[in-house]
């Protein structure tokens, strides 16, 4: 698991989020995540503007056999979502950490970072789902 | 022993090889205390040859009227290749395909279905079908307030000459997630929804209005008009629709400047016989846009290994089975059958073919209207047009009259009493393309007696002084 | 592809030589510009493109299905064509009770055979398929609370190896739904349910034998903690057929249940239905039946509407549900009688306990081999998958090139690399003894040449699909500029 970021930080269901700097942050599936699903056929976004809470599910992959809900790792206000994966789901597999970034949120109460897992947190979370 | 094959070497065999002494056995991690003992109610198994006679006595029992009830169900001529095909046990006798590559008989012919179901109705894609029309039309709503993302109402317009049926099934299969029905009045002169009724919700937020071509009555709704009104109101428009009507009235995605949203119908016009009202099958078309809010199995076109074209089910993480408590709906099972005779239907009559039945429906049922509003005192009551069913005034109860006719052995429509208390001796009248024009002028014929004995009972029963 | 065969002006001409009549009352704006884009084909090409059709399909008429947890045995013929008497098809829904004695004959005594059979206090025929019915039961579930006033019940408990349908009725029908683990001998976790329990349950759905082939052998401790709790068993009757006339869901303790008239009661799957689910409850829950029911007062039958019922929760199909399948369930029904019934049971608890045995013996895994087999078994391939690199749906594909139906793969979803088996009573012992060789000659294959069983399956119309472009590039409808 050499290709966990370690500049991320991650949930237990498998997202990631990068801290812009700037209040906002950018939210993900981590590549274990696009791995276990297989190849993505479609991704519904969140709308600009919504207001999430963290924990709640606000997007959705799905590949040929699986659905999977994709749940914001922090509370905020959706400022931006990648509508490049509208036509090109497969961004996903091919470049999780990346271009296949989902949605952006303006943070809400920034001490919710704190709760989440760093990569090797997260590597050592997924080596043992993997037992 | 009727239909399993076991001699006693197998079941002595078997049991040696399981380990245990008797079949009894292999009962023994169920609690004795729930074993129940012989079920002395049930009848004893009979000979097919018996069955065969009690149903022949059963079938013959309940006649074969000469039918002029249409109201959601359609005596239609059904070619006999269609159940010639349908009941091949290659269709007959498989499940859902889930093992595309032994499946593509079924696959290919649902593939050929929705195209046919999109070229009929001119939306964009069709589903693999549900149910029936009633609940077909309850999944569209449900569709309807699960896309509407401008609105944020569970409420739906839902105009009066709609179904009464189709209101009920709604009522109980969406009441529980808390989605509303409000209806809309109709014109007593046409026949047709209120407009003047319908203008006073807009500006309100609902998700959608509920368009039926041709309505209850029969009558055409103006169906532009409403589609157009609709959708500059944040509504979905979703149409309900009879299969055959739209072999010749404009299809449901021309429908205004947009087309509806979604069409849902019975499809039973399509090689459905009667049966007593199932099975028949419903269907779900919509714009593509929101296929994937649609419930139940969609077929789509793909290629294999070789690049060779095949067929396969498709976007089924909208499925219960995938998607759980999250999926579009709890569809499984669907009409699968049903939907084979469909296509074979359509395929062997064709655009053309279908047309002529519709025409011939239309003909034939303002033939009967035109006879019965021949005798005195029966009128016909909304004055729009229709395609093939009317509502007829009868001189005397329709109740009475439909009974004395059924004794006669002429269903002579659908008493409206019971859901149109305001429409008086009021019936629901169809002539598809079977009914001939001595058939119709039989019933013209009886109801004039009956009618003449009714209307002169009064006069028998004044004191005599 | 029929379109491919249509050219313009070609009309099954048997079935079109009706005039086109005049189209007077109808307005020119409320017509159709074009005729619609239908296939132009004659009749004899259409039965030919349909006939070749049919022969692309696995069905149980031409193989040996065993595709667990769908009861794919033998559907009867005459099943079929005495429902099919033309007095049977040619009843429309809305003709009067005169005449309609004789169908609705055949369905009161329907309602009280599955009334005993089941074990419950009344059954109503009208759900249109299993789905349906668990529609009806969770809607009844939710109307005898709320006729309690007793509204805090939020939730419906199902167990993590449930089918699909269960926890997405529970949702249409306004309930959050909370998964029960399965404990490692395939019986629900009892503690874990115990914990799930309060006043917010509504009731939990099972299916028993479960989803996983073996009875729930708690059975009467978990009615016991469900009905403590104040809340109502559904039971799902996918699998009635392993036990259908020895054990009743009634005398297990169920307030309302469902059947699939076609898995228990041999109507035809006809590739994806039409099935029925007829409902059956304990007497508290009788007054919600969704309707309509028939009713016999001794001289006729007679029935039983909204106005006669009116605490129902309502019509699910615009008529009678599905007539025609309930009458082909009918002729079954009468043509077993009780004491094929319980054969039923019987023989396919036999069968697949049988072929579980000589699987084991062939060196396959079977997920609970300390359990006994109910009618179906689950193996696990999670050996193969892991040493050969050849997985369940590699088996199952492979299978295929041998003439089997596969048997369902990857559910329930708990137990990894699966095949839920399920013979039914009507194959033969050569049938089930041919399966275990095939099974054996498919794992020899995996081991000597695992890429030609990955590369399965050889010998059928297509090739494996390419899944991922047919959800990508949706290609739903032919459309002759596109093809």
């Amino acid at each position: 698991m050499s290709n966990t970021p370690s500049e991320l930080r991650y949930t237990k269901s498998h997202e990631w989020l990068r801290d812009e700097g700037d209040g906002t942050v950018t939210i993900g599936i981590t590549e274990h995540a696009q791995e276990l699903l297989g190849d993505l056929v479609f991704v519904d976004l969140p709308e600009v503007g919504a207001s999430v809470e963290a924990g709640n599910d606000c997007a959705v992959v799905e590949s040929v056999k699986a659905a999977s809900d994709v749940y914001s790792p922090v509370s905020g206000e959706v400022v931006e979502v990648n509508e490049a994966l509208d036509g090109a789901p497969e961004t996903i597999n091919e470049d999780a950490f990346g271009n296949g970034w989902m949605f952006k949120l303006k943070l809400s109460d920034a001490g919710e970072l704190e709760g989440l897992l760093d990569a090797a947190a997260y590597e050592a979370l997924v080596a043992e789902e993997e037992h | 022993m009727p239909f399993i094959p076991h001699t006693e070497d197998d079941i002595r065999d078997m049991l040696g090889a399981i380990g245990v002494d008797s079949i009894d056995d292999l009962f023994d991690e169920i609690p004795a205390e729930l074993r129940c003992g012989e079920l002395e109610v049930i009848p004893s198994g009979l000979p097919e040859m018996e069955v065969a006679r009690l149903m022949q006595t059963r079938a013959r029992e309940d006649g074969q009227p000469l039918c002029f009830i249409g109201a959601g169900a359609y005596d239609h001529h059904i070619p006999a290749a269609v159940w010639q095909l349908t009941t091949r046990g290659e269709f007959y006798t498989a499940y859902t395909p889930y093992q595309a590559e032994a499946s593509q008989g079924t696959l290919q012919l649902l593939y050929e279905f929705q195209s046919m179901m999109t070229a009929l109705t001119a939306m964009d894609v069709s589903n693999a079908s549900l149910y029936d029309g009633a609940s077909a039309l309850a999944e569209a709503v449900l569709m309807a307030v699960r896309a509407n993302r401008k609105s944020k109402s569970k409420r739906i317009l839902v105009p009066r000459t709609l179904h009464p049926l189709y209101r009920r099934v709604v009522h109980s299969i969406v009441r529980n997630q808390g989605i509303e029905q409000v209806e809309v009045a109709y014109d007593p002169a046409t026949g047709q929804l209120d407009r003047q009724a319908l203008e006073a919700f807009a500006g309100e937020d609902f998700a959608a209005l509920v368009i039926p071509q041709p309505n209850f009555f029969g009558v055409l709704e103006a169906v532009d008009d409403l589609t157009d009104w609709a959708q500059a109101n944040g509504m979905l428009a979703i149409a309900v629709v009879n299969p055959l009507a739209m072999a010749i009235l404009k299809p449901a995605g021309e429908w205004g400047s947009r087309g509806a949203d979604i069409c849902c119908g019975e499809g039973q016009p399509l090689g459905a016989p009667l049966s007593s009202g199932g099975p028949y099958f419903g269907f779900l078309c919509c714009r593509e846009i929101l296929v994937r809010q649609m419930p139940g199995r969609i077929i789509g076109k793909t290629v294999d290994l070789d690049g060779k074209p095949g067929y396969t089910l498709t976007l089924q993480a909208r499925e219960q089975h995938i998607r759980r408590s999250k999926a579009t709906s709890n569809i499984c099972t669907n009409q699968g059958l049903m939907v084979t005779a469909a296509t074979i239907h359509m395929a062997i009559m064709g655009g053309d073919g279908l047309q002529r039945m519709a025409a011939a429906s239309h003909a034939n049922t303002i033939k009967l209207t035109e006879a019965l509003c021949s005798l005195a005192g029966v009128e016909s009551v909304f004055d729009g047009p229709v395609f093939h069913e009317r509502v007829l005034k009868l001189p005397i109860p329709a109740r009475d009259a439909l009974k004395m006719l059924a004794a006669h052995n002429v269903l002579g429509g659908l008493d409206l009493s019971d859901d149109y208390p305001e429409l008086e001796n009021a019936v629901l009248v169809c002539a598809t393309e079977l009914r001939s024009d001595e058939e119709i002028e039989q019933y013209r014929n009886k109801l004039e007696r009956v009618i003449a004995s009714q209307v002169q009972t009064p006069c028998q029963l004044k004191p005599d002084w | 592809m029929i379109y491919e065969q249509s050219r313009s002006g070609r009309h099954a001409t048997a079935q079109s030589s009706i005039e086109m009549a005049e189209l007077s009352e109808i307005p020119s704006a409320q017509l159709r510009q074009r005729p619609a884009a239908l296939p132009e084909v004659s009749e004899m090409q259409a039965v030919r493109h349909y006939t070749r059709l049919s022969q692309k399909n696995f069905s149980i008429d031409t193989h040996f299905y065993p595709l667990g947890s769908c009861t794919m045995k033998y559907n009867p013929r005459a099943c079929n064509s005495l429902a099919m008497l033309p007095g049977f098809l040619a009843r429309h829904p809305l003709a009067p009770d005169t005449h309609s004695q004789g169908f609705m004959a055949c369905l009161h005594e329907l309602q009280e055979i599955l009334k005993h059979v089941t074990g419950m206090a009344a059954v109503s025929l009208s759900p249109a398929a299993g789905a349906q019915g668990e529609f009806a039961g969770v809607a009844m579930i939710r109307a005898y609370h709320d006729a309690r006033g007793d509204s805090g019940r939020t939730e419906i408990l199902v167990p993590d190896a449930a089918h699909g349908t269960n926890p997405a009725s529970a949702v249409m029908c306004g309930y959050k739904t909370r998964e029960i683990p399965t404990g490692p001998d395939g019986d629900i976790d009892v503690e874990a349910l115990k914990q799930a329990l309060g006043p917010q349950t509504a009731g939990i759905m099972l299916t028993n034998p479960s989803t996983v082939g073996v009875f729930e052998r708690r059975i009467n401790e978990i009615a016991g903690l469900v009905h403590d709790a104040g809340g109502l068993l559904y039971y799902d009757g996918a699998n009635l057929n392993a036990i259908l006339g020895k054990v009743r869901p009634g005398d297990m303790g169920f307030d309302v249940i469902h059947m699939n008239l076609h898995k228990t009661f041999s109507t035809p799957h006809g590739g994806g239905g039409p099935g029925a689910g007829p409902v059956g409850v304990s007497q508290r829950l009788e007054p919600y039946l969704p309707v309509p029911m028939v009713d016999y007062d001794g001289s006729d039958y007679l029935w039983l509407t909204e106005h006669e019922r009116p605490d129902t929760i309502g019509r699910l199909s615009a008529f009678a549900g599905n007539a025609g399948v309930l009458l082909r369930a009918y002729v079954y029904a009468r043509l077993l009688g009780r004491e094929g019934m319980q054969r039923v049971a019987e023989y396919s608890t036999l069968n697949a306990n049988y072929l579980l045995k000589r699987l084991m013996e062939a060196g396959f895994d079977a997920a609970y081999p300390e359990r006994r087999a109910s009618h179906e078994f689950i193996l696990t391939l999670k050996r193969q998958a892991k040493e050969l690199g050849v997985n369940t749906m590699d088996f199952a594909k492979r299978m295929l090139d041998y003439g089997v139906h596969a048997p369902t793969t990857y559910f329930p979803l708990l137990v990894p690399e699966c095949l839920l088996i399920e013979p039914t009573e009507t194959e033969a012992k050569e049938d089930l003894d041919r399966f275990v060789e095939i099974m054996q000659n498919i794992q020899r294959e995996a081991e000597t040449q695992p890429e030609m069983v990955k590369q399965a399956p050889h010998s059928m119309p297509v090739r494996r699909l390419d899944d991922v472009r047919a959800a990508r590039e949706l290609d739903l409808a032919y459309r002759a500029e596109r093809d």
